[in-house]
């Protein structure tokens, strides 16, 4: 068990590795950063001393030793565009986003597991197959459309909730700022995050129910029928149970990427969050946010990878009892 | 016996392609098909969205990047039925005069194109690296397995926007127009490559070890030709459930990016690039702009939807 | 009074194509303290019997005609609810695979404490003194502490015990066993079943066990009902019907039965069965481009000659060297085979046969010793002209007739790759000549090349896996368990294809079985293997009448006598 779980943590270590190269490589070499943080009339002079000074001349590695200490101490250099330190830009977003993530996650697991198990287990009744209809026009329309109908009948018709903004926001601390403390805060929040929890949603419940009908089909399902046990106890105790491990894998990956679909939603709804400023550095080729953010999405879905593998453990005693896993 | 033809004899080519047919039509498979209506549909809608996008420039009324063709005099005109339409654009016109009708048909086009390419290399690539992972094995495996679990860490959406980011610092906004549709085909491809190549990996995994690959092994062909004359026909299956799968995420991806505005660029609008400029007149009560576009898409995916998710059953036989 | 009175009963599933009918008019009892057996080979509609007397028949199954009774009462009208209540209650069932029996996520403790609390009014306590007391009467060692562990940490056998712990749980008067030992070793086999038949005495219990297994049978029943094809042929005492078979199928079917005791050189024609061998259109080898197999030079001394091979998995793999760990999957094993004779190789599953004939076809190579063929030495051959001609003279035949062709080709295509590959044939009219004579001399025929390989039964499917490995003209065939996923009677014609085609051909076999009694059959000499290693070498006869080796006294001493078998067919056939 402690093998597995190190054996893991060394696999997220390398992971980030890998990406804070990635990162690195952007902010060092696409585009000149000398050239973004000067204007036209610098001489070579000054931008050579400027280089000296930015360590731009020291060997590669020296480079990414240093970026690496830097991001682990939260400094990612400063924003070509903003002329400000990129870890506060982002600090000042993140609440945003982080609670648009969360709103959508509970919203997407809270429905999408029941709905998974009931359609698993009720193939052909008429509210099944509601839902899965249901479910594949959730994901088949794309989430920037959702959102746009969702603005144009909740809020343009029927003007019942804000189609921008997070409306009034509390600051806890000096590091977060909620909209959930106010009225206007969690209207603002129901649109963008039934919008952005939405595919996750529809994804969760048919692989809960193509696990469930899997499941189902096995031999120990079918021994515990032929030992008189209650569909209720078959059900809840023997099969879901058995379709966890499947399930939370895929379900730790989808949650990973909520983070990066709030792109999307956060430009629909004008979410002052951090992907809004991703995406101005994308089409403004800001390259330390861009790196910035892409070591911060890896950083979350690694926690949560790890998170589920915790969870396997928990949940499958084969991985308990430290066998040659195949 | 030197008489005898080189391949099969004709009556029997004949019976052999005869019971082929024959047993298309006995199959399960269309079988399903035919008791399925809404997957009928699903597919006649699928082959009129593409035919139409495919002949679009005979079809459509007009060619939407024909600057002679507009005129900034029709710009927003509603649809057909409305007060202030015009019977020449039945579906209304955009904040530039173009009609949407034509733009639907043509913006359809790059949609399925990106589509297309971005699944087919997709496809190439995460077929070719799987089966060489689940052959091979050992190191081979292990490294290319960790690549893909490193790659899973960036979803499609944020991988095609880094690599457009980086293209965009690379290139800068010169000849945008040339290099934004190859751009967005490899970076949504790119994205998706990994599906394909976990489940071609986990089939060759399981098919390596039947009994005909090792008879092929007994038999000395060497290990290439058993990966592509023996296991590759039969891991195809759930690759054909993915493709079908991907395109409508692929489709879905490309207007995404349009959506934000660093897919195609406007001069040649895809769906999601219609969409986005129709955004902007949403509060103005210029609806059609946006919503057509977005029907359009909404439709073309479904129906793309409906076939994969009927082939996935279909070709599962635990779940018959 | 018996306990379970089936009459009549007749199970359909309909289908699309066709309404299929598993069982036919099947009328059976069974008694207090009884065993009831009832056998058949594969689609004889046996365990449908069993499924639909329990209620669980698969969709889209049902029951069309007739009735079954419970201690005077019917059963298969009652409402699903009350039929759940039956189960585990007063019918048990016991399932072929142990390893997937149980729910692996789930302690031993929690599932029988469930199923006998929901049975039976007893406290939690009460009820886990009665599932030690249960686990010790099934065998299990150290019950009080076996009792908290979860399913992966017991091994087979052990586990089977627990499925029949839990089948026994709330005293069922009825238990209904299907497959029970067949996914077991032979060893583990024999102590189930001899704890099967005490339970069934200690607790006056009804038992009905389904088999295809006559061994099963003979050993443990005091009934049988003999099935084909879904319908009820024969039903009597055990020792009348298998002494003394009335109906033509069961006559057959026993024929076919490999004895222990007794070698024949061929076995009799099974001529009940379908789809049984055609003729051979006869070739004249000696002019036959098959024939040219026999024009290898002959060797000095063995033709294959394996010395102290050893080989090794890896079970744990790790970047640094010595961190790996490794599994001795064959340990220093060594034999001779010489030219024209047939070698078998017996062991329980793990002890490496397979491996062994793995090792010399090539597909693994060992991390020691030398394996000699005609005087090469194969496992550091280089040259890829000279490991092609090496393969060239070796085929092999597999154990799984399902996984064994490749179901994308037709079967002409599987038969010609070979023939092509290795450039045998000039042109592709040939070729094709070729192919259809192969076809033909394995029973075929040659309307067989056309078709797809999911269109034969298994035994024909061997068929074609046989013409395939004919397809390189070879002089050594390894056979591994070639015909342990076959029913009996399709086993016999295979065997009997098996032994003509090396008599003709002059082919040296190497035939690796579980089976003691059909290796009697096949072959001159016998290695015994357990964990890698290779205990003893005999001859045949000597193997059976004076065996050296302790365990291999242990193997002959597990085999199912067949004794009470009856004879009758075999006798002209006796060598």
């Amino acid at each position: 068990m402690f093998g597995f779980i190190s054996r893991r943590i060394a696999m997220a270590l390398v992971v980030m590795f890998v990406v804070a190269l990635i990162s690195f490589l952007l902010f060092r070499f696409v585009g000149d950063p000398v050239n973004q943080m000067v204007g036209v009339e610098t001489t070579p002079e000054q931008r050579e001393a400027l280089r000296q000074r930015l360590g731009l001349n020291d060997p590669v590695l020296t480079q990414f030793f240093r970026y690496v200490l830097g991001a682990v101490q939260f400094d990612f250099g400063n924003s070509y565009q903003f002329k400000q330190p990129v870890a506060d830009l982002i600090g000042r977003r993140l609440p945003a986003t982080l609670e648009l993530s969360f709103a959508s996650a509970i919203f997407a697991l809270l429905l999408g597991i029941p709905m998974g198990v009931y359609t698993g287990l009720n193939r052909d009744s008429w509210l099944s197959k509601l839902f899965l209809s249901v479910s594949l026009v959730g994901i088949s329309l794309p989430t920037f459309f959702i959102g746009i109908l969702f603005i144009f009948f909740f809020s343009v018709t029927l003007q019942w909730l804000p189609s921008f903004g997070r409306g009034e926001v509390v600051q806890i601390g000096s590091f977060w700022s909620t909209g959930f403390l106010t009225i206007s805060g969690l209207k603002a929040i129901i649109l963008p995050a039934i919008t952005l929890g939405l595919y996750q949603m529809t994804l969760i419940m048919r692989l809960i129910r193509a696990e469930m009908l899997e499941v189902m089909r096995t031999d120990h399902i079918k021994f515990a029928r032929a030992r008189g046990l209650p569909n209720r106890s078959v059900y809840y105790v023997h099969a879901l149970k058995n379709t966890m491990v499947p399930v939370i894998t895929i379900t730790g990956l989808q949650l990973g990427s909520i983070i990066a679909f709030a792109i999307i939603t956060e430009t629909v709804f004008q979410w002052p969050g951090m992907g809004i400023l991703f995406l101005q550095a994308v089409q403004n080729v800001d390259i330390p946010i861009m790196a910035a953010y892409l070591l911060l999405t890896a950083f979350i879905f690694v926690v949560i990878n790890l998170i589920v593998d915790i969870l396997y453990v928990v949940i499958d005693p084969r991985l308990r009892t430290e066998r040659s896993r195949a | 016996m030197t008489d005898n033809t080189p391949t099969l004899s004709g009556s029997e080519a004949h019976e052999a392609s005869r019971s082929a047919l024959a047993r298309f039509l006995d199959s399960d498979l269309l079988h399903s098909f035919l008791s399925s209506k809404v997957t009928i549909l699903a597919a006649i809608v699928t082959v009129t969205l593409m035919l139409s996008a495919l002949f679009a420039p005979l079809i459509a009324p007009f060619n939407p990047f024909d600057l002679a063709q507009i005129s900034i005099m029709d710009a927003r005109i509603p649809p057909i039925g409305m007060e202030w339409s015009d019977p020449r654009y039945l579906l209304g016109t955009d904040d530039q005069g173009r009609d949407l009708l034509s733009g639907i048909l043509y913006g359809m086009r790059i949609s399925l194109a990106v589509g297309f390419l971005s699944v087919a290399f997709a496809a190439i690539l995460g077929i070719t690296l799987g089966l060489i992972s689940g052959y091979v094995g050992g190191r081979t495996d292990a490294i290319i397995m960790r690549i893909a679990e490193v790659q899973l860490t960036f979803p499609a959406i944020l991988l095609a926007l880094l690599i457009d980011g980086i293209a965009n610092g690379i290139f800068g906004n010169i000849d945008r127009e040339t290099w934004a549709i190859w751009i967005l085909t490899f970076s949504i491809g790119l994205s998706f490559w990994v599906q394909y190549a976990r489940t071609v990996r986990g089939s060759t995994l399981v098919e390596r070890n039947k009994e005909y690959v090792q008879a092929a092994r007994v038999i000395g062909i060497p290990a290439w030709i058993i990966m592509i004359r023996h296991v590759l026909p039969n891991v195809l299956g759930p690759v054909l459930v993915i493709a079908t799968i991907n395109l409508a995420l692929a489709i879905i991806t490309e207007a995404t990016l349009s959506f934000l505005g660093v897919g195609v660029p406007s001069t040649q609008p895809s769906l999601g690039t219609l969409i986005r400029i129709g955004n902007d007149f949403l509060f103005s009560g210029e609806w059609w702009i946006a919503i057509f576009p977005g029907l359009a898409l909404a439709i073309l995916v479904l129906a793309v939807n409906l076939l994969g998710d009927w082939l996935r059953d279909a070709l599962n036989p635990k779940l018959r | 009074m018996s306990i379970l009175d089936i009459r009549g009963l007749t199970v359909e599933f309909p289908s699309r194509k066709e309404n299929f009918v598993a069982s036919r008019n099947v009328t059976l009892s069974v008694d207090a303290g009884k065993i009831l057996g009832v056998v058949g080979e594969s689609g004889a509609g046996k365990s449908t019997v069993g499924n639909a007397t329990i209620g669980l028949l698969e969709h889209p199954g049902r029951i069309a005609e007739g009735e079954i009774q419970l201690d005077g009462k019917r059963i298969d009208n009652l409402d699903p609810e009350s039929m759940r209540k039956l189960r585990g209650k007063r019918i048990g069932m016991i399932f072929q695979d142990p390893l997937t029996s149980l729910d692996p996520l789930q302690t031993i403790e929690f599932q029988l404490i469930e199923t006998i609390r929901l049975h039976l009014p007893l406290s939690k306590a009460e009820a886990r003194a009665h599932a030690v007391d249960l686990l010790d009467q099934v065998g299990i060692p150290n019950p009080s502490e076996r009792i908290s562990q979860y399913p992966h940490q017991f091994s087979g056998g052990m586990r089977q015990r627990v499925v029949i712990a839990l089948a026994l749980c709330a005293n069922p008067e009825v238990v209904i066993a299907d497959e029970p030992t067949t996914a077991l070793d032979v060893s583990i086999q024999a102590q189930i079943l001899k704890l099967m038949k005490r339970l069934c005495t200690e607790k006056n219990v009804a038992m009905v066990v389904i088999t295809h297994d006559m061994g099963v049978i003979a050993d443990l029943t005091d009934h049988v009902a003999v099935m084909y094809r879904g319908d009820l042929v024969e039903y009597g005492e055990s020792k009348q019907v298998l002494g003394v078979p009335k109906h033509p199928y069961t006559q057959s079917l026993i024929a076919a039965v490999p004895r222990p005791d007794v070698k024949v050189h061929r076995f009799p024609q099974v001529d009940y069965i379908e789809g049984s061998a055609k003729p051979f259109k006869q070739i004249d080898i000696s002019t036959h481009w098959l024939g040219k197999a026999r024009d290898y030079k002959p060797v000095d001394g063995p033709l294959l000659s394996v010395k102290d091979i050893t080989m090794q998995f890896l079970t744990k793999d790790a970047w640094i060297r010595r961190n790996r760990q490794y599994f001795t999957a064959l340990d220093k094993v060594g034999f001779d085979i010489y030219a024209g004779e047939t070698f078998g190789l017996v062991g329980e599953s793990g002890s490496g046969k397979s491996t062994v004939a793995r090792v010399i076809t090539g597909l693994y190579h060992p991390v020691g010793g030398t394996a000699h063929f005609a005087g090469q030495e194969l496992t550091s051959l280089k040259d890829k002209k000279q490991v092609l001609a090496m393969r060239r003279q070796m085929q092999m035949i597999f154990q799984d007739p399902f996984s064994s062709l490749n179901s994308r080709m037709r079967v002409r295509d599987i038969v010609a790759e070979p023939i092509k590959f290795h450039k045998l044939a000039n042109t592709n009219s040939e070729v094709n000549q070729i192919v259809d004579d192969l076809l033909e001399h394995v029973g075929l025929g040659v309307a067989a090349a056309a078709k797809f390989p999911h269109e034969f039964s298994g035994g024909q499917r061997q068929r074609i896996s046989i013409a395939r490995a004919l397809a390189t003209r070879p002089r050594f065939l390894v056979c591994d368990e070639p015909t342990s996923a076959l029913d009996v009677s399709i086993q016999a014609q295979i065997l009997n294809l098996l032994k003509d085609l090396q008599d003709e051909l002059g082919l040296t076999m190497l035939f690796i079985s579980h089976d003691l009694a059909v290796i009697r059959q096949m072959c001159n000499r016998i290695g015994v293997m357990r964990h890698g290693q290779l205990l003893e070498v005999s001859e045949t006869e000597a193997l059976f009448d004076t065996p050296k080796h302790p365990y291999t006294k242990e193997l002959l001493s597990l085999m199912p006598s067949m004794e009470g078998l009856s004879r009758s067919n075999l006798e002209e056939e006796l060598a």
